[in-house]
């Protein structure tokens, strides 16, 4: 068979920001790096971030430092969140975003020339650095130009189909390149993965071609645990209209800075249902709500801004119960503050570049003076590849994992602005203990019987009568199933018919057939990703029936409420020797005192 | 809303041509959302790079009725659908499949450009002090999201086609690197790289740059033109050449130079 080899010392997979911070930390550290990306360099996802870093760099409020983002971070992620990592992330944000700067970076700045930080969902003080509406941007860029002068090898437009084995340890991954379907083995000592999302298992979703759960797919099927997976964040305010813009985000930077969330009867309807451990940090009235969002720092936030998991629901009622826009959504309005401030047109536009764009040119609507209508959309999965905290190591020896494709930090909900922290901050662990590891490995062995076996399964496709099965059907037949049977609610019967349609999914996928040959071929690139969206769904629909409670991103219609037993545990998922997914709960280790005093001074 | 007629060019480096198909057209539909279409149901291997689909990521550039554009922020309401509309890859750069074009080059040209060289930190934690305002100098071309059309209208690069020698480093560079060269905290010299291997002087500012750039950079004006100034000052200005030698050395002047506001 024919196929390219390369080695390295560190493989880094995937190029976002958790990718490119790993590879740029492993290289610093002085072993060889390779980088792979199923895009071209700069394209990953991080780039749709919009609205900033979270970090306590005090620099807007002084009385903001890492215990309060800890605390805000673990009551955001209802306390199922892998506390040292939590730690961790609001310990070491800061210096990662100040390198970002030492970078390159140009962030927004105060009166007084420092960082300018705003507030989010969840988040007590101003706390997201940011550019604009285009933070995610400016973390690839000031990434990427400042990796490519690291002795980095790129290899874009590069898709990993699985990783490799020598006994219990990873040595390395297949995969071939999009342009040409060449077949291409990397070996490595220490491989990180760092891929990102999986929004593509469901319909409605911010998230682009990529987010197919490659990584988690990975990972699981080379061994490594996955936990939390039903855990999926329903982003509150997606576009709803017109209808091939659905699901593209709209930034919670537009609440920060002020907007509304109004349904069509004109009622500010958030208001109505406040949860009860944010009442005492919530306003009273929309004057205070607004003073907040201004600066005001005797003030508190407006319901707008509580965490992402409440608004979604609470979006999804007032539509459910009639209350909803014209195209089923509500109505997010920024345009109102010019009750407040004078030349308010002017501020939104510089507030929110990107989003005034956005609306101009895909929905033909001025938002400086037209409410927009939003919905929910799948934007991020909490759950993920289960690492070790303070290394980002897997159970498999050698294989490590940072960002959105590994899980702990955030929980059961993630707070806006605190992935792009992680992703710095976990990206460079990562980065550093593969680089660490290496150094005292050296390669393994690759089976070339296993090689062949999979280059038979990828081509497979290509070989089989063309009238056969279509994988782009067979992914919008997924995606449409997981919308409505396991997305924002979920009963037991409805997952549990999921789970019959999956093993349906599964015997579909090994009819799948492939028209014209290897190069760029996007039906071909498709087959192969449903065997990832496949896997990553079943984690999801396996998990979610597990947690018989509603907890964050994972709201269940016959469990309504969050059930004290769940909150200790989290769910866990591996490949059994059988082959099959077998799922388990596992308690959350005790949290130590000087955590639990931090939480309790932070109530 | 109707149906709209296609004509999306087939082929690889090889040759090719280009080929008939029809979409269905709904409310806001966007050009690359017929190319999806086209694909789920007619044409499953047609090739076509996609990310954001929200100008965000500059990945689905091609040129729609023979004018550079991303294919996620057309329109269809936009575009007549009374003839077939065309669809072919950027013309700039080498063909790779159907509206797959391979833009390496410019991967190559960045790795040219010598990183930010911030001054010493203003403040014990390693911080600097930088205004609003000198940061939106410079933010504006940094919204740059490398979608590479002022690169493929460049006409010296369009027609030209000085990729390699003489090579010109194109529209995009020129604003990376008046990005760094504006940066308040910056202190490295790139305006040698500028004249003589990124070959300023070849762009006579017709501004085709500017008028694709879906982010509106002012690409020349802001960018180049100052470029060019510096370059002026620094290599052909009499009055200057007398200061820097008096100075011993151009760079230090350069870190002193007031650079130009257009």
């Amino acid at each position: 068979m024919d196929y390219t080899t390369h080695e390295h010392d560190v493989l880094v997979i995937g190029a976002g920001g958790a990718g490119l911070r790993a590879a740029i930390e492993a290289s610093a550290a002085g072993v060889s790096v390779g980088l792979v990306c199923k895009s071209l360099l700069g394209k990953a996802h991080t780039v749709m971030a919009e609205g900033g870093i979270a970090a306590a760099l005090a620099n807007v409020d002084d009385r903001d430092n890492w215990e309060v983002h800890f605390a805000d971070t673990m009551r955001g992620g209802q306390y199922v969140n892998n506390w040292r990592m939590a730690e961790l992330h609001a310990k070491e944000a800061p210096e990662r975003v100040r390198e970002l700067e030492r970078w390159g970076a140009v962030f927004d700045r105060t009166k007084e020339g420092k960082i300018l930080q705003r507030n989010f969902g969840g988040h007590r003080y101003p706390r997201l650095a940011h550019v604009g509406d285009r933070t995610g941007l400016e973390l690839i860029r000031t990434l990427q130009d400042h990796g490519i002068h690291q002795g980095i090898q790129v290899y874009m437009e590069c898709a990993i189909v699985r990783l490799l084995k020598d006994g219990e340890r990873v040595c390395g991954a297949f995969g071939y390149y999009r342009e040409d379907g060449r077949f291409v083995l990397f070996r490595a000592k220490a491989i990180v993965l760092a891929t990102g999302g999986l929004g593509k298992a469901y319909k409605i979703t911010s998230n682009s071609w990529e987010g197919t759960g490659d990584g988690h797919s990975l990972g699981y099927h080379a061994g490594a645990e996955l936990i939390d997976m039903e855990f999926i964040q329903f982003h509150p305010t997606g576009m709803v209209w017109p209808p091939s813009v659905r699901g593209i985000l709209v930034t919670e930077g537009v609440r920060g800075e002020g907007g509304i969330l109004v349904n069509n009867r004109g009622e500010r309807f958030m208001f109505k249902d406040i949860p009860d451990n944010y009442k005492s940090q919530t306003a009273d009235t929309e004057e205070e709500g607004w003073r907040y969002t201004q600066g005001d720092k005797n003030a508190r936030r407006p319901p707008e801004l509580l965490t992402r998991d409440h608004v979604a629901r609470c979006i999804r009622r007032e539509v459910r119960e009639g209350r909803g826009s014209e195209h089923g959504g509500v109505y997010l309005d920024i345009a109102w503050i010019k009750k407040y401030i004078p030349h308010a047109a002017e501020h939104i536009k510089r507030k929110l570049p990107s989003m005034y764009h956005q609306f101009k040119e895909l929905g033909g609507l001025d938002i400086t003076t037209q409410p927009m209508e939003v919905g929910p959309t799948t934007h991020y999965v909490m759950g993920g590849i289960r690492v070790h905290a303070d290394t980002q190591m897997t159970r498999v020896p050698g294989l490590f994992a940072a960002g959105e494709c590994a899980a702990g930090i955030n929980g059961a909900n993630r707070l806006g602005g605190n992935s792009l922290s992680d992703i710095i901050v976990f990206g460079k662990r990562a980065g550093e203990h593969a680089a660490q590891y290496a150094k005292n490995a050296s390669l393994g062995a690759i089976n070339p019987e296993q090689l062949r076996d999979i280059e038979r399964e990828v081509v497979a496709p290509f070989e089989r009568p063309v009238t056969s099965e279509n994988a782009f059907t067979i992914q919008h037949e997924l995606q449409e199933n997981m919308q409505d049977l396991a997305g924002i609610v979920r009963t037991e019967s409805e997952m549990q018919q999921m789970h019959g349609k999956l093993e349906q999914f599964w015997q579909r996928l090994g009819k799948v057939a492939v028209s014209g040959n290897r190069w760029y071929n996007p039906g071909w690139h498709t087959s192969l990703d449903l065997y990832n969206l496949l896997t990553v769904s079943e984690g999801i629909v396996l998990s979610g029936i597990m947690r018989k409670e509603s907890r964050g991103g994972h709201y269940r219609e016959d469990y309504p409420n969050k059930s004290e037993e769940f909150g200790k545990v989290n769910i866990v998922v591996h490949k059994g020797s059988d082959g099959k997914m077998q799922v388990r709960q596992e308690p959350i280790p005790e949290m130590p005192d000087y955590l639990k005093r931090v939480i309790e001074a932070n109530r | 809303m109707g149906q709209a007629t296609f004509h999306i060019w087939r082929g690889d480096k090889n040759g090719g041509s280009f080929q008939e198909y029809h979409a269905e057209i709904t409310t806001g539909m966007v050009v690359l959302d017929a190319v999806h279409q086209i694909q789920a149901t007619q044409a499953p291997d047609l090739a076509c790079r996609w990310n954001c689909k929200a100008g965000k990521c500059g990945s689905c550039s091609a040129e729609i009725n023979g004018k550079p554009r991303l294919m996620c922020m057309t329109r269809m309401e936009t575009i007549p659908t009374d003839q077939p509309i065309t669809l072919q890859p950027m013309k700039a750069f080498p063909k790779m499949k159907d509206l797959v074009t391979d833009v390496s080059w410019n991967y190559k040209v960045n790795k040219m450009i010598p990183p930010l060289k911030p001054r010493k930190p203003d403040f014990p934690d390693g911080t600097w002090h930088m205004t609003q305002e000198e940061a939106d100098r410079i933010q504006e071309f940094r919204k740059c999201i490398e979608c590479f059309l002022c690169q493929n209208t460049c006409h010296v690069l369009r027609d030209h086609d000085a990729k390699e020698q003489p090579m010109f480093g194109g529209p995009r560079f020129m604003i990376r690197v008046a990005s760094l060269d504006m940066h308040p905290l910056d202190t490295e010299d790139r305006l040698k790289l500028v004249k003589d291997d990124l070959n300023i002087g070849l762009c006579n500012i017709t501004k085709c740059c500017t008028e694709v750039c879906p982010e509106h950079i002012r690409i020349t004006d802001n960018g180049i033109i100052p470029l060019k100034e510096r370059v002026v000052d620094e290599f052909y200005d009499p009055v200057m050449w007398i200061v820097n030698k008096f100075r011993g050395g151009r760079k230090e002047a350069s870190t002193r130079t007031p650079l130009p506001m257009v």
